[in-house]
């Protein structure tokens, strides 16, 4: 068996609304997975039951209440959960990438250097990282007139894929998935899921959410069930 | 006390005026090249800190300890004025909300920025010019503009010509207090953006005050939440943003209106 990338243990959240009377609202609770190089693990589970909140947790974006998460960082175990914030940012550069549901445009920034950013964060020379952007984004089917335009103006399904191409671009060794496919068409729901099986043949490791069956068929290994934490009585 | 590899930290820093707390064992580290945004509402003490973290306003009790370009660790309330003036005329800078307070309104803008590089031991004319000039284009200002006045400048020209000045001598710490306050959104997103890919390219840290959650989401690393003088919150930018904890940070999180 090849080696764990990521892995959750016991892992539990609950969101307390201060604002609401400090409404405490259980959503994860004894979560344990963990998550092979090579492997794609979909998490399954009726809306509402935290898939979402699993995977932000999982990214160091939801602060967990208890229990671990240990990504392989540079040859070692990093406990997400309670690594200090620098330490996540390193994590996230070069190990644990993300592709929301949703690209956050920064105002006057083209697309091709929303993408190319992640690599000149880590050194690439800003030449090579936008050359490599663009052949992401044409492989996204994201036309060459597009590339220098801020994304704030693109379709839904566009900019999905410009946020796409910043989620593969890294080639992280440790993918998260939020719905990548959600907004796209058929032909582009394709092309997305022959660079998850790129992927996952150069030994990444990836959670993902995917309300499209028939990708998470082509792409899952196989299924984590997060089940709605029942109301205490 | 420094925090290892840390640039600037700060321990107990307590401040009132009068029978008004302003800090209150307000504690903090930055690293190099790191973006840290201190936000809350106004009143809150952000400005205070800022103020008492740059040397300007002595604190009632705590301490600031600097790590300087030569690797000695200074203490900046314990420092000389002179030595005090020297740090932010070189390693460090201060971007003003109001970019009257630094720049000199009846000297070019080229001279405002060849200033600093004047101020720092250069000498030579031509390349002091040619420097300003660079500066001048780099915060997207013509260098034909050169020799006008600041007061020909719109508000926001003024306030690129405000980061020229302070970044020219190549500061490793620049403090902002509202940098982008006061500004027309079009014009807000430009400076955002220069911001954003200067601090980077140069690798500044910036300890960035602000009162607008979307501006600490865009350049911060990470956030340090403000109330009545006390740190309440602090984490990584996206996670205190995205599953605040303190009562006061959910309330200042829920009550951004999204455009």
């Amino acid at each position: 068996m090849s080696t764990v990338a990521i892995q959750a243990e016991a892992l539990a959240k609950d969101f307390v609304l201060h604002l609401q009377g400090g409404l405490r609202i259980p959503v994860l609770s004894e979560i344990g997975l963990s998550v092979h190089a090579g492997e794609c693990v979909a998490l399954a589970g009726p809306s509402g039951a935290g898939k979402s909140t699993l995977m932000r947790s999982l990214y160091g974006n939801y602060l967990t209440d208890s229990g671990s998460i240990l990504v392989r960082h540079r040859g070692a175990m990093v406990d997400i959960a309670v690594a200090d914030p620098r330490t996540v940012i390193a994590v996230r550069r070069e190990t644990l990438g993300y592709v929301s549901q949703f690209l956050r445009v920064v105002p006057r920034v083209a697309a091709r250097d929303v993408v190319a950013e992640v690599l000149i964060a880590r050194g690439t020379p800003e030449a090579e990282a936008r050359g490599r952007a663009s052949e992401l984004l044409l492989r996204l089917n994201i036309p060459s007139r597009l590339h220098g335009l801020p994304p704030a103006t693109f379709s839904g399904g566009e900019q999905q894929r410009v946020n796409l191409a910043r989620g593969f671009i890294g080639g992280h060794p440790i993918l998260l998935l939020d719905e990548p496919t959600a907004s796209l068409d058929v032909a582009n729901a394709s092309v997305v899921a022959g660079m998850i099986e790129e992927a996952k043949a150069r030994g990444t490791a990836i959670v993902g959410i995917f309300h499209d069956l028939d990708i998470r068929d082509r792409v899952a290994d196989r299924l984590f069930h997060v089940a709605p934490i029942q109301e205490a009585a | 006390m420094i925090a290892p590899g840390a640039l600037l930290s700060a321990r107990g820093l307590a401040l009132s005026f009068g029978r008004i707390v302003a800090l209150r064992d307000a504690a903090m580290d930055i690293w190099p090249g790191e973006v840290l945004a201190i936000v809350g509402e106004s009143g809150s003490g952000k400005t205070t800190l800022l103020n008492v973290l740059s040397g300007n306003v002595r604190p009632d009790g705590g301490t600031v300890a600097y790590r300087s370009g030569s690797g000695a660790v200074v203490d900046v309330h314990a420092m000389p004025a002179p030595a005090l003036r020297a740090l932010h005329r070189s390693e460090w800078g201060f971007v003003q909300q109001d970019p009257r307070r630094n720049l000199r309104m009846n000297v070019s803008a080229g001279g405002n920025v060849g200033e600093r590089l004047m101020a720092q031991g250069a000498r030579h004319y031509g390349n002091i010019r040619d420097e300003a000039a660079r500066w001048l284009e780099t915060v997207e200002i013509d260098a034909s503009r050169i020799d006008d006045l600041p007061r020909t400048f719109s508000g926001g020209m003024l306030q690129r010509l405000q980061i020229a000045r302070t970044l020219v001598t190549r500061p490793s710490l620049v403090f902002m207090d509202e940098p982008t306050g006061g500004l027309d959104v079009s014009v807000q997103a430009r400076l955002l953006d220069l911001i954003r890919s200067l601090v980077a390219r140069l690798h500044i840290a910036v300890v960035l005050v602000t009162h607008d959650i979307a501006v600490a989401r865009l350049l911060a690393d990470r956030i340090m939440v403000m109330q009545n003088g006390s740190v309440i919150e602090t984490g990584l930018t996206d996670q205190v943003l995205d599953d605040p904890h303190h009562p006061y940070t959910q309330l200042l999180v829920s009550s951004v209106l999204a455009a």
